[in-house]
């Protein structure tokens, strides 16, 4: 059931300013996909094109065309909310629901989707809280409101949280900017697990944490200020690292970027 | 190296208060000052010149401005203060006179103004049902409205024009309100004085107290909880209700309070429209009631001592319900979010 996202010619407006120009990718099913590319250059907006979280800032519209497995998202007979159940995200900030627990807060999607008080969600809810790598550390305070654990807590919480809707591709924007190297590796092993079913795309500024877990790397970039951003090249993560075709890439991934 | 500097000792403000106050004695008694305003008047003046003076020349410039700043905004305090609490002490001393069982158990009915005895029952029952009708119709209504112009109507042209006429509609003067239920319900409609009748014209005056108060509350709600919810695949509509309006719970119960303490002391607009009645009308939708200021308005018009009396206690139950009714919501509100906890 994982499925495989193909953009083309993708422009996303914030109001009238283009943000991003000209995108066209696939995204492998059952792949790990990492973007990669400095500060403002639009990782996040196209992340959030893919999953029709884009649109809900006001003004926000996007061009071109992205397919999930053939259908068209953004056709209108789509309903966005079906896209972003199949579709889950983590946020580069961590935002557990201030009004729940820990339980509620892993629960939040079964329990907001409607889904009665049942039986498995014990087990699902431990489930994803192991899976994330946070289990331990909360067992005992389950029933204690989410916004009482540290930041990186916090952020594996919401892990938990949009993997516990097993959903069929996750996009992770920056996941582990608020972790410990420990949390990390455990995210990083997650990912890893969860590419046997899912598909992932994750946004990242640890170039070594792209070498690691993705086997596709998308290179973006900006021109300047006030400039939109553009993908600059994708290709198999060893390639992008060792000998990409593009100069900036090179100079981008070897650190002389700038 | 960090140079620690002199300070002055923690007695330092007393001792100043004391000695201004002692100039001010002084001066009252041997110049044109005069009178307990006078006195106060001069101490602050020589507090605030005799205190600077002194942190300046010890402590330096900023310790001393920060002692003149801390000085100034405790005075605001102090006179933002003041009048509450004189306003409440006053009533609870002039108001504990009458606050007895007879009081808040009886009616006017067969009682002359100018006996003792008699009491408030039909007017606290009666501004319970009006200001609860009331609050029945405003708060669904407004959290509607407040929910709509800030998850939706940012943008419409029809937010903007509910706005404006929501912010019109909170200079609307009560009398103004009650004229119109007057005209618009009593005479036009035909219907006759009633607590409902009291109720609608008390809604339209809490409406927008309503709408702005939660509105700017759910405002506050940050972005990233709804695109969390969103994020999730909830539906718009179930993430306002199970994530903006619990996370803005407290703010809304607070706004709810507001409105309704702007509309419990209304006088006017029940003049036109409840009319008043010495006895006990418990249906609030047929025949004149009482309500609690339309009865201190009424005996303190009397030029009886045992009216006069009546007037304060009723003054100090329609305090007591405004307190009882905010704590209630306070722990209410705290209830529901504990609730939520488990
Ligand atoms: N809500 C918004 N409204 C207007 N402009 C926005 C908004 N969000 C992002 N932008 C603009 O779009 C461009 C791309 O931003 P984006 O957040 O996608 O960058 P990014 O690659 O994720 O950067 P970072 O690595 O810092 O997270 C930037 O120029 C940014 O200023
Ligand atoms: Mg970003």
């Amino acid at each position: 059931m994982a499925q495989r996202i193909e953009m083309s010619g993708v422009h996303a407006y914030y109001g009238s300013t283009l943000a991003v120009e000209d995108v066209s990718l696939t995204i492998q099913e059952r792949h790990i996909t990492a973007f990669i590319g400095p500060s403002g250059c639009g990782k996040t907006t196209v992340l959030r094109t893919m999953n029709r979280m884009h649109e809900l800032v006001l003004g926000a519209r996007v061009e071109g065309k992205i397919l999930l497995d053939d259908e068209d998202l953004y056709d209108p007979g789509v309903d966005p909310v079906a896209v972003r159940r199949t579709i889950g995200m983590v946020f580069q900030k961590p935002n557990p629901f201030p009004t729940m627990t820990v339980y509620q807060n892993v629960a939040a999607g079964l329990r907001l989707n409607g889904a009665r008080r049942g039986r498995g969600s014990d087990e699902l809810v431990e489930q994803a809280l192991r899976r994330a790598n946070l289990w331990d550390e909360v067992k005992d305070r389950l029933h204690r409101p989410g916004a009482g654990l540290s930041g990186g807590q916090q952020q594996r919480l919401c892990i938990a949280r949009a993997i516990a809707v097993e959903p069929e591709v996750l996009l992770m924007d920056e996941p582990c900017s608020a972790l410990d190297p420990i949390s990390t590796l455990a995210i990083e092993d997650l990912m890893l697990e969860l590419k046997e079913r899912f598909t992932i795309v994750i946004v990242t500024h640890n170039m070594a944490q792209a070498a690691r877990v993705s086997q596709t790397t998308a290179f973006f970039t900006i021109a300047g200020a006030g400039q939109p951003g553009r993908l600059v090249e994708m290709g198999p993560t060893a390639t992008i690292f060792s000998t990409p075709s593009q100069k900036t890439t090179e100079d981008y991934v070897t650190g002389r970027f700038g | 190296m960090i140079t620690r500097g002199r300070r002055l000792p923690r007695w330092t403000p007393y001792a100043v208060a004391g000695g201004s106050l002692a100039v001010a004695e002084v001066t009252e008694k041997t110049t044109v000052v005069s009178g307990r305003s006078g006195v106060v008047l001069v101490a602050v003046a020589t507090y605030l010149v005799a205190s600077t003076a002194i942190s300046a020349g010890v402590e330096g410039r900023r310790r001393c401005i920060d002692r003149l700043a801390g000085t100034l905004l405790g005075a605001a305090l102090l006179m933002a203060l003041i009048p509450l609490v004189l306003v409440l002490g006053y009533t609870v001393a002039q108001g504990m006179h009458r606050f007895d069982a007879t009081f808040l158990l009886h009616s006017m009915r067969n009682v002359a103004e100018q006996q003792p005895g008699g009491g408030a029952y039909q007017a606290i029952l009666g501004t319970i049902e009006q200001v609860g009708i009331a609050a029945a119709l405003a708060v669904p209504i407004g959290l509607g409205v407040a929910v709509y112009l800030a998850e939706y109507g940012h943008a419409a042209r029809l937010g903007r024009a509910v706005g404006l006429v929501v912010d019109v509609m909170t200079g609307l003067p009560s009398i103004v309100a009650g004229l119109f239920i007057y005209a618009f319900w009593i005479l036009l409609l035909g219907f006759s004085f009633s607590g409902f009748a009291g109720s609608l014209a008390l809604a339209v005056l809490m409406l927008p107290t309503v709408v702005r108060s939660t509105e700017e509350i759910i405002r506050l709600v940050p972005h990233g909880l709804r695109e969390a919810s969103l994020a999730l695949g909830v539906p718009v509509w179930r993430t306002i209700l199970k994530v903006v309006l619990p996370t803005a719970l407290t703010g809304i119960v607070t706004g709810v309070m507001l409105g309704i303490a702007r509309v419990i002391g209304e006088t006017a607009p029940l003049l036109l429209t409840v009319f008043g009645n010495p006895s006990i009308n418990a249906d609030p939708f047929s025949g004149a009631q009482s309500g609690l200021p339309l009865f201190i308005f009424n005996e303190a018009q009397q030029p009886y001592p045992a009216a006069i009396d009546r007037a304060w206690a009723a003054a100090l139950a329609l305090v007591l319900i405004i307190l009882g009714l905010n704590v209630a919501a306070r722990l209410l509100a705290r209830v529901a979010s504990t609730v939520n906890r488990r």
